[in-house]
């Protein structure tokens, strides 16, 4: 089996990346980096491996935090909460879980499979289910293609975990689990029904922790050569540059649990005189030149610092910023038609279709796979 | 009222002497390595230049990097035991887990993780573990630790635990200095217990700066009370900066806005503050600072102070100028040595100061010695300043309609005529010393910031709550009980919490009392 043992240096690299793939949502990786790299200095290891590799009867097992940001900043996790639900779910099924992955590779939930993996040695998949960030549970590639409901469960940092033995939909389970979360202080670590490796290897956006890598070198490597770290972007994402130019009116406000809103930029430099709006809910869904939609989700709409490359958050958006906004391809399979009626513009409340911009392809892996590990 | 204000910076110290709203005289003097040698000659100098006796004064306000500089560099500062109050919780990311090796070296005396903490509705993580508090407590005592930082979960929903697990370090260390995150900071774990660790580690240096300002107030001949500026542009007395010198830490460009803003009657505008090797803008609002989102890093210690929304950048009247092609301004400056590096001053480097000189802006050295200071290099080096500023103005706005900018500092004579964006561009009277005179006008406040849950309660009565908390500290830091006023309220509904539960932030500000 070839594994790649993570650093403390790809962890920085790839929570810059894991920033930049949660299109404005998916919330900080500060957290997670932090304890992350104190788990290595332990003298523990991450190790991850390609979804290629895994064995086709392999049970692997999807983990990501849910709750509100607000209460996560406060209470932090106990560290255990990844190792209880492990030991939950084992039980329940009467059978070991063989690996670990992340539900949602954009922000902090990018990472935190990678705590769990190393509290309880288990390796990590390289692959999730959106490729980004997206507000709901059930909105994963995993849930599109028939991922089971049953189990999921929830810990919290005091040592409950409640486990969700059926749902009569994935729209419920996050019901059920939005619940148990209030329950638990608003602040909790959740995991999906185990997948086999056959199943992740055909539904799993592949390879997006090495994206998430590629993209965070990239900026650093640019960033230390003094060189454009957006070109940098650019140039290993596919993607491509709707528009530099400065943020000139942010509309924004809370409504039912999401945030909503509307940012219009207008363009500099070689963009001047353009203007663009980005529609916002929670995540960057829609950006449009004279009504006209330039990108629309599942297709990412990434938004970084024109000087930094750093990625600009919907909380962190005012007059003046002066920012690139980038459109991505979606991986593969958030583009095709069972998939868009879960993540699709309709999905979110809009009354017309999806029209890709760009030409998808996955990402491959990273090349620090080796045999051993 | 007669006021001294002290701004004291890295290279100068400046003083300002006011009587009500009238300035008496400013003077400028150099920094001194111990503070107060350096803030006792300005004073004197400044009260020499108006002709009043110290005996006269009402008030000394003090603005002082002196604390800042002593967390940046890592000296002065003592070792901090860390209680935190958290049950089974944020186990994960023990206490200084983000700080820099060097500093947590210096400041760590240990850390003890107890039972303790509330959720985010009030209810309790765990109850609190004196047994365990004591425990850690001789464990400090042992080892000669005199300083004790304390941070309960949501202490900003009930402080209470952080009360009486002070009652108990208080009695198993009498002597100990305590710090309580909820007088402290804000919501935010880490960086309210970050910036709790840093005020317990400069507390004693907080006691012995008060006291020697005391002993060289008293040898001028003062007799009137201290008070140091905070962040905010409020002040704090003696007594209350020598428990919280962490509140210090980001005054000085504060007291420039405060002071821009007395100086012009303005209270919604831009501040360009342009020293010797930086140019700071920032922009006020309803005569205070606009303040960052995302709190300050100190000595690369993340916190979640609210500090000035500043963009500084290499512009002031030491940078050095090179001509050609590529014409460059900056970053880099020779700063204090202006008085010897600058052409009009005898000097071998072209400066910024070499360009207004020559272009008639201000009357400095010998224009003479600026003959390779053609009128095209004064013209295109002045418009490349000026556009350099209004790029970093059109950044700062709080939108695109123009606004008023007040242009302070001594390096405010390299701009002349209207910025782009603005609909007026003022250089007031004494610009050069509107930090010190920030310092002399002001006022007293008291902050908290809180999520409330409104179960069992309304709306307005937690807000009443939250505002008559704030009212107490305005009181407890000097403040006039009458002239107190609510300056801000700001209510946050969180995002995927059930719709009980609310983050209030309440400031009140009054007048110093007399």
């Amino acid at each position: 089996m070839k594994y790649w043992t993570l650093t403390e240096e790809d962890i920085d690299r790839i929570a810059i990346g894991c920033g930049i793939l949660g299109t404005g949502g998916g919330g900080s990786t500060y957290h997670g980096s932090l304890r992350a790299k104190a788990l290595l200095r332990e003298g523990r290891r991450i190790r991850m491996v390609r979804p290629g590799d895994m064995a086709p009867d392999a049970r692997i097992l999807g983990i990501g935090g849910i709750g509100a940001p607000t209460v996560g900043i406060e209470k932090i996790a106990e560290g255990g909460e990844g190792v209880r639900l492990l030991k939950a779910v084992e039980q329940h099924l009467g059978r070991k879980v063989d690996a670990l992955l992340g539900d949602e590779v954009g922000g902090g939930n990018g990472i935190a499979p990678m705590l769990t993996a190393a509290m309880a040695d288990l390796p990590v998949v390289d692959a999730d289910g959106m490729g980004r960030a997206f507000p709901e549970v059930q909105m994963t590639s995993f849930f599109i293609h028939g991922q089971e409901v049953k189990p999921a469960a929830l810990a919290d940092a005091d040592g409950n975990v409640l486990i969700v033995t059926e749902a009569t939909s994935p729209k419920m389970l996050e019901k059920l689990l939005r619940a148990g979360t209030i329950a638990m202080g608003c602040t909790a670590l959740m995991t999906t029904a185990p997948m086999t490796g056959d199943f992740v290897r055909r539904f799993g956006i592949p390879h997006t922790t090495s994206q998430a890598w590629t993209l965070g070198n990239a900026v650093l490597e640019a960033r230390a050569a003094k060189a454009d770290p957006v070109e940098a972007i650019l140039n290993t994402s596919g993607g491509i540059r709707l528009l530099r130019g400065k943020v000139t009116d942010i509309g924004r406000r809370v409504m039912a649990g999401f945030t909503r809103g509307r940012l219009t930029v207008a363009g500099l430099d070689a963009d001047q005189g353009r203007v663009l709006t980005v529609d916002i809910q929670n995540e960057y869904l829609i950006a449009r030149e004279d009504e006209t939609p330039l990108t629309m989700v599942p297709d990412l709409i990434c938004i970084v610092d024109s000087e930094t490359g750093r990625a600009i958050g919907t909380e962190e958006l005012r007059y003046g910023l002066r920012i690139d906004i980038l459109s991505v391809p979606a991986p593969v399979l958030l583009r095709s038609e069972i998939a868009l009626a879960s993540v699709g513009p309709r999905a979110f409340g809009y009354d017309f279709d999806f029209v890709p911009t760009g030409i998808s392809a996955d990402a491959p892996a990273v090349p620090h796979y080796q045999e051993a590990g | 009222m007669l006021r001294i204000g002290v701004d004291v910076g890295g290279t100068n110290t400046d003083a300002a002497l006011l009587r009500g709203t009238e300035v008496l005289a400013t003077v400028k003097s150099s920094t001194t390595a111990d503070v107060t040698s350096g803030v006792g000659a300005a004073i004197r100098a400044v009260l020499e230049a108006a002709g009043e006796q110290a005996a006269a004064v009402d008030g000394v306000m003090i603005g002082t990097t002196h604390f800042l500089n002593a967390a940046v560099e890592g000296r002065h500062l003592e070792k901090v035991g860390t209680l935190r109050l958290c049950g089974a919780a944020t186990r994960s990311l023990p206490p200084m887990i983000d700080w820099p090796e060097r500093l947590r070296a210096i400041v760590d005396g240990g850390a003890a993780l107890v039972g303790g903490g509330v959720n985010y509705d009030g209810s309790e993580i765990a109850p609190l573990d004196a047994g365990a508090i004591r425990a850690a407590c001789r464990g400090w005592r042992d080892r000669g630790v005199g300083s004790v930082a304390i941070c309960s979960v949501f202490a900003l929903v009930d402080p209470r635990m952080e009360n009486e697990a002070a009652a108990i370090v208080a009695e198993e260390m009498p002597d100990a200095a305590i710090s309580l995150s909820h007088r402290v900071g804000r919501t935010g774990l880490l960086p309210r217990e970050n910036a709790t660790i840093l005020n317990a580690s400069l507390h004693r240096l907080g006691r012995e700066t008060v006291d020697a300002f005391r002993a060289a107030f008293a040898a001028l001949g003062l007799r009137c009370p201290l008070y140091l500026t905070q962040n905010d542009g409020t002040l704090m007395t003696a007594d209350f900066a020598e428990r919280y010198p962490v509140f210090t830490m980001a005054s000085g460009p504060t007291n420039s806005m405060r002071g821009a803003a007395f100086l012009t009657g303005l209270t919604d505008a831009a501040v360009i503050d342009i020293g010797g090797t930086t140019t700071d803008v920032g922009m006020l609002v309803g005569g205070f600072p606009r303040t960052r989102s995302e709190g300050a890093t100190i000595g690369g210690v993340l916190t979640n102070f609210r500090v000035p929304d500043v963009y500084s950048f290499g512009l002031g009247g030491g940078s050095i100028v090179r001509p050609g092609d590529g014409l460059a301004i900056g970053p880099d400056s020779v700063g204090f040595r202006l008085p010897e590096k600058a052409l009009c001053f005898g000097g071998d480097t072209l400066t910024a100061t070499d360009i207004a000189v020559a272009a008639g802006l201000v009357d400095l050295g010998d224009r003479g010695r600026l003959a390779q200071v053609s009128p095209e290099l004064a013209r295109a080096a002045l418009a490349q300043m000026k556009a350099s500023i209004e790029t970093v103005l059109d950044r700062m706005k709080p939108s695109a309609d123009p606004i008023p900018a007040i242009l302070v500092g001594g390096g405010s004579v390299l701009v002349e005529g209207l910025l782009e964006g603005t609909s007026a561009s003022l250089k007031p009277d004494h610009f050069g010393s509107a930090n010190a005179i920030g310092a002399a006008i002001a006022q007293v406040s008291g902050e908290v910031d809180s999520v409330v849950s409104l179960e069992g309660t309304s709306r307005e009565k937690a807000l009443e709550g939250v505002v008559a908390e704030a009212r107490a500290r305005a009181v407890e830091a000097g403040a006039d009980e009458a002239s107190i006023t609510l300056a801000e309220v700001e209510e946050t509904p969180l995002a995927y919490l059930p719709g009980n539960a609310i983050r209030i932030a309440a400031k009140v500000i009054g007048e110093l009392r007399a």
